[in-house]
C-alpha cells in the first residue's frame, strides 16, 4: 500500500495543472536577433519541440528577439550548410542549428552557435537526453547559447519553488508549495495543505530546501530533501518560527523566532542544531538574508520605529543601518556579484523593488505595481523574480537588474507568491 | 462579493455558535451570507475546533479585535470588546488562543511578526485583568489567512485583527 501511494506521488506531478504562464511584458530596446532553426530529426515526432525552447528562452530573457521559423531562408542543420547571406539579409546577428541523433533509449543533440556579422561558427557542442528530459536539453542549450553571447551564465535550467494559494466557493483555502522550471513548465506540487506554507529557500547543494509550514496549527521549520523527499522539522518553538535561508555554504541556517518573547534573528548550525542569537532588541527583527560571502547578514528591523535594512556580522555584534529614504524599507536579498542588495521599499503608499548598487552609490526602483514583493536574485545577478499583485491576484513577475526587461508569470488557478530562485550547481 | 463575505463568515459564524446570538455589524453582515454557506462548512473547518465548543458565554462582539494601520497597540473599541468578555474569559477553563493577523500592505514576514505583536497586546490585556496567563497561547498568521481578500481599505480594515478563538 505504502509502495502504491509512493508511485500515486510519482505521478502526481504529470497531472498537475500548467498553472503557471508567461507574458512577456517588456524586452530592451535593441534586443539582439537570433534565429534557432528547427533542429534535424528524422523520426516519430519528439514529445518537445528543443529549437522553441531555445527561442522562448532566450525570448524571455528580454535580450533577444527570435526570428520566426517561418521567415527562414534557408534551413540548417550543420556548419557546411549556412548560407551567411541568407541570415544577414534578415538581419540575423546570431544563428543556431543542430542536429538529433538517436541512440540506445535517448537522443544526442549536436548544435552550433554562428556569429553572423562576422561570419564564424563560435560554438560546437551536444547534450544528451531521453524522452522526458528534452526540456532540460533545450534549457541546457539556451544557457550555453546565452553565456556564450552575452558572456553571463544562464538560468534557463534552473527551477523555482514557490507559494500557491487557492480559496474555494466555502472560504477555505488550500496552500500549495510548488516546484517549476524557471519557465513555470513541468510543475510538481511538493505539498497540498490547508494551513498556511512560507517562505521556501534552496540551499545551495540545489536539492534540499527548507520553509514554514502551519501545519500542526503553529509554525514550524522544515527542511526536506527533493530527491529522497526525506523531511525533518528544524524548529517547533513556542511563538514565531520563520524566515529560514540557507549560509552560502549551506552549513547555517539564519533564521527567525520569537521564542525569548520578542522576534529575533538565530543562526542554527544545520549539523549540530545548536542555535545562536544575533539580535537582541526590543523592536523587530527579521527576514534575514545572507551575504555572498557568508560573513554577514542584512534583515528588517524597527529598532529604529521604523522597518529599515541593518546588516550584522553572522556571529552577532552590532547592527549597521542600511536604509535611510523613506518610513518602510524591508525584506532585504543580497546581490550574489556582491554589488548591492533589492528589497521591498514603500513609497506613497505603495510597495515596489528597488536596487540598493551599494558600488556605484545609488539606489533604483525596479517595479511599479502597489504591492510588489519577496524578491529573489537568480544566482547569475542578471534577472530578479518578486511577488505582485496583477488583476487583484497575486502573481510572480521578473524583471532584468537592469529594469530593461520584464514579464509576468500569472498563474491559471488562485495566488502565487514567494519564489525562489534554485542555486546554480556547479557542473564544472 | 461572495469571497469576501463567506471569507468574514468562516470566522464570524464560530462567534455566533460560541455566543449563541449575533447583533453585531460585521456578524450580521456574516449570517447573511452564512445562511448560504452553511454551518456545515464551517464545522469542517480545521481551525474552529471550538465550533462545537461548549457553552461559553464571550459576548457576542467578543472574538475579534481590530487594529489600526501598522499599529499594534489596542484602540478603546479593542478594550472595550475585551472588556466585556474578561468575566466570562476569566470565569472560563478553556484554552484560549489568540490568533493575530495583519492586512496585505508590508512584507510577509514582517507582517508575521506585526500579528504576533497584536496578539500580544491582547494578551497582556487580558492577563492584566486577571486572566490567567497559563490558559493562553499566541500565534501568528500575519497576512496568510485574510478574513477579507479584497485589497483596498475596507477589507484590510477587517483583516488587521486578533481573532480569540477557544479550544
Amino acid at each position: 500500500m505504502k509502495r502504491f501511494i509512493f508511485l500515486l506521488c510519482l505521478f502526481l506531478p504529470a497531472l498537475s495543472w500548467a498553472q503557471l504562464t508567461i507574458q512577456i511584458q517588456k524586452g530592451a530596446d535593441k534586443p539582439l536577433s537570433v534565429a534557432i532553426v528547427p533542429l534535424a530529426w528524422n523520426g516519430p515526432s519528439l514529445p518537445e519541440d528543443i529549437a522553441s525552447i531555445v527561442g522562448s528562452d532566450l525570448k524571455r530573457s528580454g535580450q533577444f528577439a527570435p526570428l520566426p521559423s517561418g521567415n527562414m531562408l534557408s534551413m540548417p542543420h550543420e556548419a557546411s550548410e549556412v548560407v551567411y547571406r541568407d541570415w544577414r539579409a534578415l538581419n540575423v546577428d546570431w544563428l543556431v542549428v543542430g542536429k538529433i541523433v538517436p541512440m540506445q533509449n535517448g537522443y544526442t543533440v549536436q548544435y552550433e552557435l554562428f556569429d553572423v556579422i562576422n561570419q564564424r561558427q563560435v560554438m560546437l557542442d551536444r547534450e544528451v537526453g531521453y524522452n522526458d528530459s528534452l526540456r532540460d536539453v533545450a534549457h541546457a542549450i539556451s544557457d550555453k547559447v546565452y553565456e556564450k553571447i552575452t558572456g553571463i551564465r544562464g538560468i534557463f535550467s534552473l527551477k523555482l519553488l514557490y507559494v500557491s494559494a487557492l480559496r474555494d466557493a466555502q472560504g477555505q483555502n488550500t496552500y500549495r508549495l510548488m516546484l517549476s522550471d524557471a519557465d513555470g513548465a513541468r510543475e510538481q506540487i511538493l505539498r497540498t495543505q490547508r494551513e498556511p506554507l512560507m517562505t521556501p529557500n534552496w540551499a545551495p547543494d540545489g536539492e534540499t530546501i527548507v520553509y514554514v509550514s502551519f501545519e500542526t496549527r503553529r509554525p514550524a521549520i522544515y527542511m526536506e530533501n527533493l530527491r529522497t523527499r526525506a523531511r525533518q522539522q528544524l524548529t517547533n518553538f513556542p511563538g514565531i518560527n520563520s524566515s529560514p535561508t540557507f549560509s552560502p555554504d549551506g552549513r547555517k541556517l539564519a533564521l527567525v523566532l520569537s521564542k525569548d518573547g520578542n522576534t529575533e534573528i538565530y543562526v542554527m548550525d544545520v549539523a549540530t542544531r545548536e542555535l545562536t542569537r544575533l539580535t537582541n532588541q526590543i523592536g523587530i527583527d527579521t527576514e534575514p538574508a545572507w551575504t555572498t560571502d557568508g560573513r554577514s547578514i542584512l534583515f528588517t528591523s524597527d529598532r529604529g520605529g521604523k522597518p529599515q535594512i541593518y546588516k550584522v556580522s553572522a556571529t552577532g555584534g552590532n547592527a549597521d543601518r542600511l536604509t535611510f529614504d523613506g518610513t518602510y524599507n524591508a525584506r532585504p536579498r543580497a546581490m550574489p556579484d556582491g554589488s548591492g542588495f533589492v528589497y521591498v521599499h514603500r513609497e506613497s503608499g505603495d510597495f515596489h523593488i528597488v536596487l540598493q548598487d551599494t558600488k556605484r552609490g545609488v539606489t533604483r526602483p525596479l517595479t511599479q505595481a502597489s504591492l510588489d514583493e519577496s524578491p529573489s536574485v537568480a544566482p547569475n545577478s542578471a534577472m530578479l523574480i518578486y511577488a505582485t499583485l496583477y488583476g487583484g491576484r497575486g502573481i510572480l513577475a521578473a524583471v532584468s537588474v537592469d529594469a530593461g526587461s520584464r514579464y509576468l508569470m500569472p498563474s491559471r488557478f488562485g495566488d502565487v507568491r514567494e519564489p525562489a530562485w534554485s542555486p546554480f550547481v556547479d557542473r564544472r | 462579493m461572495t469571497y469576501k463575505n463567506l471569507g468574514l463568515s468562516l470566522g464570524v459564524v464560530l462567534a455566533m455558535a460560541l455566543a449563541g446570538c449575533s447583533s453585531n455589524k460585521a456578524a450580521d453582515s456574516a449570517n447573511q451570507n452564512g445562511a448560504n454557506s452553511g454551518l456545515g462548512s464551517n464545522s469542517s473547518s480545521t481551525f474552529d475546533p471550538s465550533a462545537n465548543g461548549n457553552g461559553s458565554n464571550l459576548a457576542q462582539n467578543g472574538r475579534i479585535v481590530y487594529f489600526g494601520y501598522d499599529q499594534a497597540t489596542l484602540s478603546s473599541d479593542g478594550q472595550s470588546v475585551l472588556d466585556s468578555n474578561i468575566s466570562a474569559l476569566k470565569s472560563g477553563s478553556q484554552h484560549i488562543r489568540l490568533e493575530g493577523h495583519a492586512d496585505e500592505r508590508g512584507t510577509r514576514e514582517y507582517n508575521l511578526a506585526l500579528g504576533e505583536r497584536r496578539a500580544n497586546a491582547v494578551l497582556q490585556y487580558l492577563v492584566a485583568n486577571g486572566v490567567s496567563k497559563a490558559r493562553i497561547e499566541t500565534i501568528s498568521y500575519g497576512k496568510e489567512r485574510p478574513a477579507d481578500v479584497g485589497h483596498d481599505e475596507s477589507a484590510w480594515s477587517k483583516n488587521r485583527r486578533v481573532e480569540i478563538v477557544l479550544n
